[in-house]
């Protein structure tokens, strides 16, 4: 399946960064890992890249680590309907400390504008 | 979190628990801060076993006993404020205060047996009460805002809109005037 997987630093982006990893070197998957801008992200991009490039390598699969730039949900969007992709992969959400489940704001516009289905990674 | 809004007004006072009243059901229901008693706890336990799904809210209270109990493990103890609505020996509804930064965030349950029937005003009017009395100085919460009983209940309790941007509404209270970074310089030295 050809999959993107955006990633914007947040801890719930890097649970979907190894679970997307992970599958796709199963599943054979065509994967592209999106790093975006997350302003609620305390890790920069280049750090988040870094570690996209990391896991891939450690996976042994081949799979595009790519710096996308500008509103990260609508970004995402137009790359999965201009290229085609199958799946948007996303983080779950954050978890409070009382236990509520947040979606993040890039999920929420993904899930209301995609074409395409949508995992988000708990 | 910590770029989260209060309203710049402190809230009333509430009433510290125990405190009783009669629902609109006629059944008589005591307010009572949890303090740690095995029993309570298991009483807990068992309102929330029996909890209809269709009311979790962001994925509390979570299924399963097993979750139920890790899930109670991390908001009862320490430096958690929980109180308890009681009909005789049944949990009938649990609030609870659950520190995060320099605020609380703050969530409420009625069993389904007992709603609409007053005791989730009683009950976090418990809550805020106890807070007072422990010198809790912000309170936030988040709700679905097709939830329209309970955003109403918060309103009418003083919670004001922080943000509205999201699936959820996040909501705020300040309940004791404290040194607060985000209060105007021109308010705090007339």
């Amino acid at each position: 399946m050809k999959v993107l997987c955006g990633i914007g630093g947040s801890d719930d982006s890097f649970r979907a960064l190894d679970r997307t990893v992970e599958r796709a070197a199963v599943a054979n998957d065509d994967l592209t890992i999106a790093v975006v801008d997350n302003e609620d992200s305390s890790v920069s991009p280049d750090e988040v890249m870094e570690r996209a490039e990391t896991a891939v390598e450690e996976a042994e699969i081949d799979a595009e680590v790519r710096r996308v730039e500008g509103d990260p949900g609508s970004r995402l969007v137009e790359i999965a309907e201009t290229e085609a992709f199958e799946e948007i992969v996303l983080g779950g959400g954050h978890t409070s400390p009382m236990g509520k489940i947040t979606i993040g704001s890039i999920a929420e516009f993904v899930l209301l504008n995609a074409k395409t289905s949508v995992t988000l990674v708990r | 979190m910590s770029d989260r809004g209060y309203p710049d007004a402190v809230a009333d006072e509430f009433p510290p628990p125990p405190t009783t009243f009669t629902d609109r059901e006629d059944r008589v229901i005591e307010i009572r801060p949890y303090e740690g008693d095995e029993a309570d706890r298991e009483a807990l336990v068992e309102m929330y076993d029996a909890f209809d799904p269709a009311d979790r809210a962001q994925g509390i209270p979570p299924g399963g006993e097993k979750r139920i109990r890790e899930w109670l493990d991390a908001i009862l103890p320490g430096d958690c404020y929980n109180v308890i609505a009681w009909c005789d020996d049944e949990a009938a509804g649990h609030a609870t205060l659950v520190p995060d930064g320099d605020a609380y965030e703050l969530a409420i349950f009625v069993h389904q047996k007992y709603q609409r029937a007053g005791i989730g005003t009683h009950l976090i009017r418990g809550l805020l009460g106890h807070g007072q009395a422990n010198e809790v100085e912000k309170v936030w919460l988040t709700v679905e805002r097709w939830n329209r009983a309970a955003v109403s209940l918060y309103k009418k309790i003083g919670f004001e809109t922080s943000d509205a941007e999201s699936f959820e509404l996040e909501m705020g209270l300040r309940l004791h005037a404290g040194d607060d970074e985000d209060v105007d310089p021109d308010d705090a030295d007339e």
